[in-house]
């Protein structure tokens, strides 16, 4: 599915990913945890095509397709998600109002019938209900005025609507109490964790996987991944440290 | 600003950056006289979408009490001027909501002096300009408030988006107090589209035409907000927009 093969990239000349490799099948949820500055912000931005980070080397490809050719919404097209870590405000924009063009304009890319507005209210109520959002919310302003909670789950949202094939989270589960903890997990579960589809769950901290069980767990250190395990390597980082584990 | 008998020059002030050539064939411009009865309540709505050349000049008078609601697009006009004068007497209230759209090599100014006379008046000034190309969008703005006009509240908010670093946006924001007890804001600002929020509307599938034109839809909506005709004005200046991207 996401194939990521010898990734280099730079942010403003500086080296960051420096030969990443990473393969994630169909029905997979992998994590990737790493310490600060290892660049697991750098791997997400890359794979979404955020100007400014530059590939050097490598390819990554999502079943085939060659992701860096690409530009953001024909990654988007192509069933990329990309779950910020920090939530943009857009003032004057509704979600509702942008992700009816989005998944309009991703259907069209498919070659698939526009939703009308009632479907696409009535699939908007169903994921904000999944995510226990009140759908009010949703026809506020993009991320306008929301707590760093209220950003993360608005981002699972719009994964439900948009409905992936695959995801890239990148630190969901920063600013999430206990209980909205649970709540992102279990959605993320709902949407995901399904055969065909993958997700890459970047974070720093073992307590997502809780609600998120990983088939794989990498550790992420200087740009490369530098350990492969199952999910209870998540427990033995927790416990030790990066720095004893990547050694 | 008296109604001026010979053709201005870049030395006055407030044709500074006009299209002196493009001025020269529709000058002079007739002022169009508007009063409204005190206690009275107003709305206005200009829009120049036509692609020849226009210079318009309001002078309206707002007498005690009353209140006078002018809405703004201007966008079609190779060289498109929309001066306005307002008068406001003793508890009058005067809302401006504003838009430019320019785009090619257009001209587009709009240029006010609201006179607070007497005390107690209230003035809004909205103004939202989106140039694209080798397009000039200029905004003067004066606020004149006059001895013993006590209890004046003005503000003034002036914002410019450049498409391309092409475009030019020219802003005056200018207040004149001659009294004590005065609220007056004003605020002005010239920008790009936030990349960031580009990019994140981007990455959820939006073709940048369209994840442009949200933004910019946004960011002009605020000028017609509250309008008598506000459906019908966002319209025009959405399918403006959208021929501007």
């Amino acid at each position: 599915m996401l194939k990521i093969n010898n990734l280099h990239a730079t942010v403003g000349d500086k080296p960051i990913l420096k030969g990443l490799s990473l393969t994630v099948n169909a029905g997979e949820i992998h994590a990737v945890m790493g310490p600060n500055g290892a660049g697991k912000s750098t791997l997400s931005y890359v794979l979404g095509g955020r100007p400014g980070y530059e590939v050097t080397g490598g390819s990554a490809t999502l079943d085939g397709r060659d992701l860096l050719a690409l530009e953001p919404h024909e990654r988007a097209a192509t069933g990329l998600f990309l779950g910020f870590q920090y939530p943009v405000e857009i003032p004057g924009v509704s979600f509702v109002q942008f992700l009816r063009e989005a998944a309009n304009a991703q259907r069209a890319g498919r070659g698939e019938e526009p939703l009308s507005g009632g479907e696409f209210l009535k699939l908007a109520r169903a994921q904000a209900g999944l995510l226990k959002m009140d759908m009010e919310m949703l026809k506020r302003p993009v991320n306008v005025g929301f707590s760093g909670g209220e950003k993360k789950r608005a981002e699972m949202v719009q994964m439900g609507i948009l409905d992936p094939k695959f995801a890239v989270l990148d630190e969901t589960d920063s600013g999430l109490d206990i209980d909205a903890l649970r709540v992102v997990g279990e959605g993320i579960n709902a949407i995901m964790r399904q055969p065909g589809k993958g997700v890459l769950l970047i974070t720093h901290y073992q307590r997502l996987l809780d609600y998120v069980t990983p088939d794989f767990v990498h550790v992420l250190a200087d740009g490369r991944i530098v350990k492969t395990g199952g999910p209870e390597l998540a427990h033995v980082l927790e416990e030790q440290g990066y720095e004893a584990v990547a050694a | 600003m008296n109604q001026l008998a010979t053709l201005p020059t870049r030395k006055d002030e407030d044709f500074r950056y006009s299209d002196l050539d493009a001025l020269a064939g529709v000058w002079p411009v007739a002022r169009e006289e508007i009063v409204v009865a005190a206690g009275a309540s107003e709305a206005m709505q200009v829009c120049e979408l036509g692609d020849g050349n226009v210079a318009r000049h309001l002078a309206v008078n707002v007498e005690p009490g009353a209140s006078f609601d002018l809405r703004l697009l201007n966008a079609g006009p190779a060289f498109g001027r929309i001066a306005v004068d307002v008068t406001l007497k003793q508890g009058a209230q005067f809302t401006l909501g504003a838009a430019q759209l320019g785009a090619g090599s257009q001209t587009l100014e709009i240029v006010t002096e609201v006179t607070h006379a007497g005390p107690d008046a209230t003035s809004r000034q909205m103004v939202r300009s989106v140039l694209a190309g080798h397009a000039t969008g200029t905004y003067l703005g004066r606020i004149v408030v006059a001895r013993g006009a006590d209890g004046t509240d003005a503000d003034l908010s002036v914002r410019a988006m450049l498409l391309e670093r092409t475009a030019t946006a020219n802003a005056r924001p200018e207040l004149e107090i001659f009294a004590d007890d005065v609220k007056a804001a004003h605020g002005c600002a010239v920008g790009e589209l936030d990349a960031a929020g580009l990019f994140y509307l981007q990455s959820r599938g939006l073709p940048p035409p369209i994840a442009k034109r949200l933004m910019l839809q946004a960011f002009i909506a605020e000028a017609f907000t509250g309008a008598p005709d506000e459906e019908a004005m966002s319209e025009a200046a959405l399918a403006r927009l959208e021929a501007l991207l």
